[in-house]
């Protein structure tokens, strides 16, 4: 089974390479582009039957660094 | 004085971090990450710079959770002394001994150089050899220094004077300017400049060495 975690700044940590993306869409004449995150997305090959709570300890442990990360856990067949 | 150093994959500033503190008389023994004790009879361990398993996932974060980082944290929690410097201090940051975090330059690009500072506070053993207040040169060389933490967090290192240098000419964003914070004991130092690198006339400058020798001293006779 497969989990899939996503790994964000939280809102009100600037995200400098947000920012630079951000820049870089305008200078290339994308117009309305008010915002940027940018974030990870990490993928768990997981022996079946690993549970979601699981997972969270994997991210409150090691994936995320919650003092400036939020996380989001999707879970997959 | 009984000091380690300890030595990650990645992990490139150890061997000036040991010239340093032996120059200030320190006995100092390298320890490999996979050790999970630190020797006995310690004073103090120190956390270099460089780039702990490549700077994968976060800055430190692959060190914070190897096996010797729990001996790391033992030992901060018994009362012992610990400095960590560059990569050091994100590691530090990761184990939660220190409060905030280190992320990417604002500006987005790697920043070496020396960089001036002021010392905040006269009150710990690592700053105790410089007048309050007094300008100093580190160098600095780093991609993810800029000082992130809650404003509740920040308001309480402003309150209990546990910002330990500030930067003179923000290099990377750092909230208030923050270079270098002190642990509530005041016995765990994490700052991203390098004081080990301004030890020696050859480096351009001796301004580390006030702090290595005061810290070298003050465990000394305690």
């Amino acid at each position: 089974m497969k989990a899939t975690v996503t790994v964000m700044l939280k809102q009100g940590v600037l995200d400098p390479q947000g920012e630079a993306v951000r820049h870089a869409l305008g200078a290339l004449g994308f117009d309305g582009v008010e915002g940027v995150r940018q974030g990870k997305v990490i993928e768990l090959d997981l022996a079946e039957g690993t549970t979601e709570e699981t997972v969270r300890a994997m991210c409150d442990k090691l994936l995320a660094n919650t003092v400036i990360e939020s996380y989001r856990i999707e879970m997959g067949a | 004085m009984k000091a380690a150093v300890l030595v990650f994959p990645g992990s490139n500033c150890d061997r000036d971090m040991m010239v340093a503190l032996r120059a200030a008389g320190a006995d100092v023994t390298p320890v490999w990450h996979k050790d999970s004790d630190l020797p006995a009879g310690l004073d103090m361990v120190a956390v270099p710079g460089g780039f702990s398993f490549g700077d994968y996932l976060r800055c430190g974060a692959i060190a914070a959770k190897s096996p010797i980082a729990g001996a790391l944290r033992a030992h901060a929690e018994r009362g012992g002394y610990v400095l960590g410097v560059c990569n050091g201090f994100q590691v530090l940051a990761e184990t939660g001994l220190l409060p905030g975090a280190l992320i990417r330059n604002a500006g987005l690009k790697f920043v070496c150089k020396p960089q001036a500072l002021r010392v905040e506070t006269t009150d710990s053993v690592f700053t105790a050899g410089y007048r309050a207040g007094q300008e100093v040169t580190y160098p600095i060389a780093h991609h993810d220094g800029n000082y992130v933490a809650d404003a509740g967090t920040l308001a309480a290192l402003e309150g209990e004077g546990r910002v330990a240098f500030r930067y003179i000419g923000n290099p990377n964003g750092s909230a208030a300017d923050i270079a270098g914070v002190l642990s509530a004991n005041r016995r765990v130092l994490g700052l991203m400049p390098h004081p080990e690198r301004a030890v020696d006339a050859g480096h351009g400058g001796t301004d580390g060495t006030a702090l290595f020798r005061s810290l070298v001293g003050a465990l000394e006779t305690a």
